[in-house]
């Protein structure tokens, strides 16, 4: 058998006259269509992948996006931000996490500006790294700062597991991984304080393909039988997400209202048993999350079980992290824009005080971003 | 600026180029340094003068070492600004404890790529200062050069003119990437550290009119064209998918969230001639490095910016780098 390389994963997936022909086939069904349709990407990289490969040019005026929380880093609230960097200021502590954890600001600044000024901050791009620094470092206290959605979740959930069977004592947790069902639900009932009404302008969802990989497509069941909303979990590559919304545009026009996977090359409705059954051996849903922008959010988040608490960093550093929470800036639209109830432009802060190189709010910091998506890639449309 | 400098302030980016202008720039203003191109030019255009340090981690991979970059970025600038490079001097900040045979085989391969560049070291300075006062072991080179060819600027791009870079980008931002703990990525990549005054010498001697060339090191093949955009107030025009880009090196871009054009590179440089010159620059180039292509070309539609066309028929700006550079989350 030939060897699988990686361009195999997305050579096709980025050719030209492929994304052309599905513009058209979706600029033709879209003459169809009664009224504008809003697709919400759940997923930040969903985002990214529509901003850099300039999707919205193609699309016509009646199809638009909305781009949804699905960014792990633009939802941490700032006060989980403030214990990163409190935890990182301890002593003999070596702070872990992924990439861009490491720039969010908190009150006192980013896990960076701690680094500066003499915290030891590392990350990783995979969290069984830890265990190696754990080694080079028996004398510290190594604090994987866990963050990320579905997707992340299982390689804490091994990297804990492999703490704990090894008997590695110095390596703790504090934990921040959250779902993407209920926040989608969150968004659906959402009130819309300014104007104290429960309509949101969701019509139909793109799902992420990642967390369906792990999660399986059965995690969106309920959208559209129970809140009609047509889910399409759909992959990360421009061929993907032009075939992903022209499944919705379909959906509409011939008055379907399903859950569809367009990424079936990997993705199934039951997901990775294996690895749902390790998050479900260490950890337990926490009552509330309080997300950045959104507020608080019934059973979104995750955390360690009490029976593994003593590898729990929330709970042995208890006395020195904050509880306070912590508003966002006044000028901040961020709340508004992971509601989709705003555009990253129409927020008065945007691309002047608000920059990737100073941001003020969460979505501006991420890559993964709609904030920052718009203003690496969006100044064109 | 910020009150603290951070990792970001050296990305070859925006930060970076805030932290020059609002801190040295502010200081140090003359003439000369404003024109910031990748030497001085000095003596009434005789002299090309440039000094650079070099902290990389791991000191020792795959394709080169600290000297090697050590040599090749100094005199890398230089050729870049059509100068023979001609002599150099070098001076080590080493951390106690630096095993000396590792010192050793570092000098020798700077001395391997003097050989190349036709440079000598004539003057150098050691320090030795406390562990974990720096990182194992920091080289500055400083070096002068004989202008061979005069009038090479960032600020002399015209419309309808042709950007060609020299090989496929991004190879030592991914090697060097791929080789850092706390990434543990098996690859074959090499970098593409290399003495470019060979090349130089090449493009000059056949007679193409050369306008501006720059090395595309920090902040990668994006941090050189916007420069150029700017500096001449022109658009570039960028084909995307003529950047030539490695399969690995594409292949870790993709899994960690990484532009191949905003890596940085040792040993690749961006070209810019008129077009009547085209055909022959390719020919030129592509005698060294088969991957050599054009990828762009100058227009007035966006001033100043640079401007990526899809093969789809979307297009979008290509800005500076900016922040430092993390892999992605998932």
């Amino acid at each position: 058998m030939e060897e699988l390389q990686l361009k195999n994963l997305y050579d096709n997936f980025r050719d030209g006259d492929t994304i052309k022909a599905f513009a058209k086939i979706i600029a033709e069904d879209a003459k169809k269509l009664k009224k504008p349709i809003n697709i919400m990407e759940v997923c930040g990289g969903h985002t990214h992948t529509i901003m850099k490969f300039g999707l919205p040019q193609l699309l016509p005026k009646n199809v638009n996006f909305i781009h949804g929380p699905g960014c792990p880093v633009c939802i941490m609230p700032k006060e989980r931000i403030d214990h990163a960097y409190v935890l990182s200021m301890q002593e003999n502590v070596i702070l872990v996490t992924l990439g861009d954890m490491i720039k969010v600001p908190g009150s006192n600044g980013s896990l960076q500006d701690a680094r500066a000024k003499g915290a030891d901050v590392r990350f990783v791009y995979s969290p069984m790294e830890c265990i190696k620094i754990a080694q080079d470092n028996s004398d510290k206290t190594v604090i994987f700062f866990a963050i990320g959605f579905e997707t992340t979740t299982p390689m804490t959930a091994v990297l804990v597991d492999q703490v704990i069977k090894s008997k590695i004592s110095n390596i703790l947790f504090h934990i921040n991984h959250v779902t993407v069902p209920e926040v989608m639900v969150e968004l659906i009932d959402s009130r819309d304080v300014h104007v104290d009404s429960y309509n949101n302008e969701i019509d139909a969802f793109l799902g992420p393909s990642h967390v369906s990989v792990i999660a399986g497509s059965k995690i969106y069941d309920k959208f559209p039988k129970d809140y009609g909303r047509p889910v399409v979990v759909t992959g990360f590559e421009p061929v993907d997400a032009m075939e992903g919304i022209s499944m919705i545009v379909k959906q509409f026009v011939e008055k379907r209202c399903e859950l569809e996977v367009q990424y079936k090359r990997v993705v199934n409705h039951d997901g990775n048993l294996k690895a749902q059954d390790l998050i479900n051996t260490y950890f337990e849903k926490m009552s509330l999350f309080r997300w950045r922008g959104l507020g608080n959010v019934p059973d979104s988040g995750l955390k360690l079980k009490d029976e593994y608490e003593k590898y729990d960093a929330e709970k042995i550093y208890k006395s020195v992290l904050p509880i306070a929470e912590i508003e966002d800036h006044k000028l901040c639209i961020c709340g508004d824009i992971l509601r989709g109830m705003a555009k990253p432009q129409e927020c008065t802060i945007f691309g002047t005080a608000c920059k990737p190189t100073t941001p003020i709010g969460s979505c501006m910091v991420s890559s993964e971003g709609a904030c920052a998506a718009y203003y690496k890639y969006g100044n064109l449309i | 600026m910020t009150k603290t400098i951070t990792i970001a302030h050296g990305n070859g980016g925006e930060e970076n180029n805030e932290l020059i202008k609002k801190v040295f720039y502010k200081h140090f203003e003359n003439d000369i340094l404003s024109k910031s191109e990748d030497a001085a030019v000095i003596e009434n255009g005789k002299l090309a003068f440039t000094t650079d340090s070099f902290t990389v981690s791991p000191l020792f991979f795959p394709g080169g070492d600290i000297g090697k970059l050590a040599v090749c970025g100094t005199c890398n600038d230089l050729a870049m600004m059509g100068a023979k490079p001609k002599y150099m001097t070098c001076s080590v900040i080493i951390e106690e404890g630096f095993p000396t045979r590792d010192l050793e085989k570092i000098v020798k391969s700077m001395k391997k790529e003097l050989e190349i560049n036709g440079a000598i070291v004539v003057s150098g300075d050691t320090k030795v200062v406390p562990r974990g006062s720096v990182d194992k072991l920091f080289i500055n080179t400083t070096g002068i050069g004989e202008i061979e060819y005069k009038g090479i600027s960032a600020s002399h791009l015209k419309d309808g003119m042709s950007i060609f870079v020299s090989r496929d980008v991004g190879t030592h931002g991914a090697t060097i990437f791929a080789a850092r703990e706390g990434i543990e990525l098996e690859s074959k990549l090499q970098t593409d550290c290399a003495s470019l005054y060979p090349e130089v010498k090449k493009l000059i001697d056949s007679g193409i009119e050369i306008i501006a060339l720059r090395d595309a090191t920090r902040g990668g093949v994006s941090a050189v064209l916007n420069e150029w955009a700017k500096s001449s107030d022109v658009c570039i025009e960028v084909v995307e998918e003529s950047i030539p880009v490695q399969e690995e090196v594409r292949g870790i871009c993709e899994m960690l969230g990484f532009e191949a054009v905003d890596l940085a590179n040792e040993g690749t440089y961006v070209l810019c001639v008129p077009k009547k010159d085209e055909a022959k620059a390719l020919e030129v180039l592509q005698e060294t490095h088969k991957t050599s292509t054009l990828i762009a070309t100058v227009s007035e539609q966006y001033k100043g910016r640079v401007l990526l066309n899809s093969s789809w028929g979307t297009k979008r700006f290509l800005d500076l780098p900016t922040g430092e550079l993390l892999p992605r989350i998932c």
